[in-house]
């Protein structure tokens, strides 16, 4: 448990400073775990846990945007369940729960009960549809389709630059549209 | 999108990465800054007697004072625009103006006054003070959450209102220079209540649009 959390904040600095691959893996090694946390959290909230891959994907973005707000110097993993909290708080809240939110849903990094990945999620997919054209087009292609951002920007006779600035626009203009839901 | 598919697609965006938020809120406090300047002179302007003003440790205590309050509110907000960050601790270094104010009044009380207490402490300008501060305040509050915003506080209406700490401390700092109040019993009482109706105003905005 210590020495995944160590790994976390291992991976985390290289994904900074510039590693794709790093931050790939670890955004892989995390999602299960704050998938087992957040399916606890609705099912103490008496919330069905089909919800839980949209949270997931909600923290995911989250971290995505915010993570220049992590210290370098600090470990990765109270950061990461910081955000997670305040996505599962925020997930409740609209569907006009009593927030009671445990502080050890995300305390603990052990995946908990197996993944359960037939689980859709449905959120990013339904807001993906009010994103100007162009974004939504580059997203899907890179997302969906797993075209790489040189062939993407082949594909839409795009400069690299614009499809990279098409991605992230995106990216946030879909966690604004999570929010704002 | 299933997520290994936008798992993937964050990695692919692994390249762009937004400037630490110290960096946003300083910028957005340079471009705030102005308007609330221009404010003040079109308004108010520097008390005519500023450069005898000057030699009035009284008059002088005044910035420090507000600029304690600015300085300590801004690292305490820049703590807080992280998502683990809690106020607890932190929250210590906003007594230090409330410290410098109250060692400020002690000293008054020690050295022979020509008004007395209630005269000093009511003032001339309590009117003037509490509607300029705050809406002096009002383009570095705005400037200030704009910055803040690329921040992910985990208590938005608590950093909203920092934010207005230090919008409102900024602010006074501009109205010191004007006020002939100098006792700082009159800054205790009217620049308070300025700052805690800008704090006010700081958390409902904060609630709204510091939520990530």
């Amino acid at each position: 448990m210590r020495e995944s959390e160590d790994e976390w904040t291992g991976l985390m600095r290289a994904a900074i400073s510039g590693n794709d691959t790093a931050y790939h893996r670890l955004l892989k090694a995390v999602t299960p775990v704050l998938r087992a946390a957040a399916r606890r959290g609705l099912a103490r909230a008496g919330q069905p846990v089909d919800l839980s891959e949209d949270i997931v994907q909600d923290i995911l973005l989250a971290v995505h945007l915010k993570r220049h707000t992590w210290d370098a110097n600090a470990p990765f993993a109270p950061w990461l369940f910081a955000i997670a909290r305040n996505k599962l708080i925020d997930a409740l809240r609209r569907r006009g729960r009593r927030i009671f939110v445990d502080i050890d849903d995300f305390a603990e990094t052990l995946p908990g009960e197996p993944a359960a990945e037939s689980v859709p999620a449905n959120e990013i997919a339904a807001q993906l549809q009010s994103l100007p054209a162009r974004q939504r087009d580059v997203l899907q292609s890179i997302a969906v389709d797993s075209t790489s951002i040189k062939d993407t920007a082949a594909k839409f006779a795009m400069s690299e630059g614009a499809v990279r600035v098409a991605l992230h626009r995106a990216l946030a203009n879909l966690t604004a549209k999570l929010r704002e839901q | 999108m299933d997520t290994d598919q936008l798992i993937r697609t964050l990695a692919a965006d692994n390249a762009r990465r937004a400037q630490p938020v110290g960096v946003l809120l300083a910028f957005a406090l340079l471009a705030a800054a102005p308007l609330s300047i221009a404010m003040f002179f079109m308004m108010l302007g520097v008390r005519p007697d500023v450069m005898t003003a000057m030699h009035n440790p009284f008059f002088d205590l005044k910035f420090v004072v507000t600029l304690a309050l600015a300085i300590s509110a801004m690292i305490v907000s820049l703590h807080l625009s992280r998502p683990e960050a809690l106020l607890r601790g932190w929250g210590l270094l906003l007594l230090i103006p409330v410290g410098i104010l109250a060692a400020a009044i002690g000293s008054e009380m020690m050295l022979p006054q020509r008004l007395p207490m209630m005269t000093r402490l009511v003032g001339h300008n309590s009117r003037v003070c509490m509607t300029a501060i705050p809406l002096m305040s009002m383009p570095l509050l705005a400037g200030s959450l704009i910055g803040l915003r690329h921040g992910a506080p985990s208590r938005p209406a608590v950093a909203g209102a920092i934010a207005g700490m230090m919008s409102a401390g900024l602010a006074a700092t501009l109205y010191a220079s004007h006020c002939t109040d100098d006792s700082p019993l009159f800054v205790m009482t009217w620049y308070s209540i300025a700052t805690a109706a800008v704090a006010a105003i700081g958390a409902l905005a904060g609630s709204r649009v510091l939520r990530y």
